[in-house]
């Protein structure tokens, strides 16, 4: 009777892993088997074209914009906002308002920040809807990310590293720059290749903030879409699922990629060190 | 003259010195700086959304209450009342929740304590892949595979249904479930487990009557978490809810939930309709609001 049971426990702890792993090979079969043939040269390079057809070019450059510019701001204020919090923080109600903040960040869900984003930067700031407004959109919601992984980050520099370096006789800065930043940095860059994964995987917010105009961008002050969006647009509209599966297969290689990327510097770097 | 020499080298010390304190001094308050700007952040959001939200109620003569129960949505008409929307999200919600919370816990249960080391190498990286896919793909998926599916085998006229958004949604919490859950289940002191297995329970058994009750907050925050992704999650929902503006009354019933009300009519929206789709907004904030406050309150028990 107790065999029994175990037994059946044991079959259902298989199976679910089972099933989770079957929904990821059938999503990923099914974005692949649907939009594979549409994948080629002109597709990936060429211009859109509304008649049907063309490629996704602008798509992918809007999508790099809104990358390049949420993490250059991101990412200095997200490093230094963490090293206020690990290194230099009394740690007291200060620390814990801020820490909180960044939390409930991280649970805003991504519709709340295109409001936010459509009433804040594009009405109040006046920059349209463009990819400048979704970009500082993005910026806020990556905060979150490049802060909490930098910390722990930071967390895994060993004491004895500052003690070393301040007992030279350095200043606080100096030991910052020249020994906890760069021995945390494998960290750090997880964290931001996990905020370009967030930022590419990102539609709602940005669909409410940098609209949906299907063409190359002049500028960062353009409407653009990206690539989810673009996606998300072609099913809605037109229905033509085998398009949006194709643009699915250039999203999943790049999220494969970025995640590959994040495991061997982690590997690479944790073996080398500490 | 050798006393006046070392006054001078002391000044041009102290000089150095006096710029390089004023650095320190200046960088710690721009790193201070850096880090409030999440606190501004939130500030400003949840000012922003309230104040546009509020509006209507405030200076107009809309009420709030009518707005919360009004079961009519005609904005032509004047009219704003989303608890069918309230409701859809909800039971939607809920309804991933009873599909992808067992199948997440298993699954984390299954990476933690008993995967093969092979078997885990497939299993991890393909949770992680889920959690990193786009949520637009599983809404594209969903209206591909799973509304025809349902269309079919139900007989519906029209596939896009509760339960559709219901199994949409629970995919795409599983791997949030999964990695928090087996995180939990990990942080279970070894100790725990000897002690149980000295006692000779079996592995199941310990398994289930130990570790996953001493995982319990952490399981529990997992939980929440997916439950949060759930019910902001938008795009996807999108396309395979149907949108229709009623107060469903069976898994088959086409609906609306919070998220897609706004996202659906944000782009033409205009006045006192346009405020009436951040105080929708509003509605979801509080939502989450509350579970974050939940969020808190257990991972602060579990001592985490």
């Amino acid at each position: 009777m107790r065999q029994a049971k175990d037994n059946l426990l044991r079959a259902m702890l298989w199976g679910s892993a089972f099933v989770s792993v079957a929904i990821l090979f059938t999503i990923v079969g099914y974005l692949f088997y649907k939009g594979f043939s549409y994948i080629s040269f002109d597709f990936i390079f060429g211009d859109y074209s509304p008649i049907g057809g063309g490629g996704i070019f602008p798509m992918i450059v809007t999508t790099i914009y809104t990358i390049l510019i949420s993490l250059i701001i991101a990412t200095p204020i997200g490093i230094l906002a963490a090293v206020y919090l690990h290194e230099y923080a009394k740690q007291g109600r200060l620390v814990r308002i801020i820490r909180y903040a960044t939390e409930s960040l991280t649970g805003i869900p991504s519709i709340i920040y295109g409001l936010f984003g459509a009433v804040f930067f594009v009405a109040t700031l006046k920059l349209g809807m463009s990819i400048i407004a979704a970009s500082l959109t993005l910026t806020i919601i990556v905060l979150p990310v490049i802060i909490r992984t930098t910390e722990e980050a930071l967390k895994t520099v060993p004491a004895s590293y500052r003690e070393g370096s301040l007992a030279l006789g350095t200043t606080k800065l100096q030991t910052l720059y020249k020994v906890i930043l760069p021995s945390a940095m494998p960290g750090i860059l997880s964290g931001i290749i996990l905020s370009i994964g967030r930022i590419v995987g990102e539609s709602a917010a940005i669909f409410l903030t940098a609209g949906t105009v299907a063409a190359m961008p002049d500028s960062i002050f353009s409407s653009a879409r990206t690539l989810t969006v673009h996606s998300y647009l072609v099913t809605q509209e037109s229905g033509d699922i085998g398009l949006a599966a194709a643009i699915g297969i250039v999203l999943i290689v790049i999220i494969l990629a970025l995640n590959l990327s994040a495991t061997y510097i982690s590997k690479k770097f944790n073996k080398a060190d500490y | 003259m050798a006393t006046q020499h070392t006054k001078e080298v002391e000044q041009q010390i102290s000089k150095g010195n006096a710029r390089k304190y004023f650095f320190e001094k200046l960088s710690s308050k721009i790193f201070l700086a850096c880090a409030l700007l999440s606190v501004i952040s939130l500030l400003l959001i949840v000012g922003f959304v309230f104040y546009k939200g509020a509006n209507p109620f405030v200076t107009g003569d809309y009420s709030f209450l009518s707005f919360i129960f009004g079961s009519e949505w005609v904005p032509s008409e004047d009219k704003f009342g989303i608890f069918p929307m309230i409701v859809a999200s909800i039971y939607a919600t809920m309804g991933a929740l009873v599909i992808g919370v067992p199948v997440g816990l298993f699954t984390a249960i299954f990476l933690a304590e008993i995967a093969p080391k092979r078997v885990a190498k497939i299993v991890s990286p393909a949770i992680q892949l889920l959690a990193g896919i786009p949520s637009v793909l599983y809404g594209v998926f969903g209206l591909a595979i799973i509304v025809p599916f349902l269309q079919d085998n139900l007989g519906l006229a029209r596939g896009q249904s509760l339960i559709a958004v219901i199994l949409v949604l629970a995919i795409m919490m599983l791997p949030t479930i999964v990695t928090i859950a087996e995180t939990a289940i990990r942080a279970v002191p070894k100790s725990y487990r000897e002690g149980s297995l000295a006692l000779g329970v079996s592995e199941i058994g310990t398994i289930f009557k130990v570790v996953v009750p001493a995982a319990k907050s952490g399981i529990m925050a997992a939980i929440v978490l997916g439950l949060g992704r759930a019910l902001g999650e938008t795009m996807a929902v999108i396309l395979v809810a149907g949108n229709s503006l009623i107060i469903p009354t069976s898994l088959t019933d086409s609906i609306r939930p919070l998220t897609t009300n706004i996202a659906l009519e944000m782009g033409y929206a205009a006045g006192t309709h346009l405020e009436m789709l951040f105080a929708t907004g509003i509605v979801l904030f509080s939502f989450i609001l509350i579970l974050n406050f939940v969020l808190a309150r257990l991972t602060a028990k579990g001592g985490h």
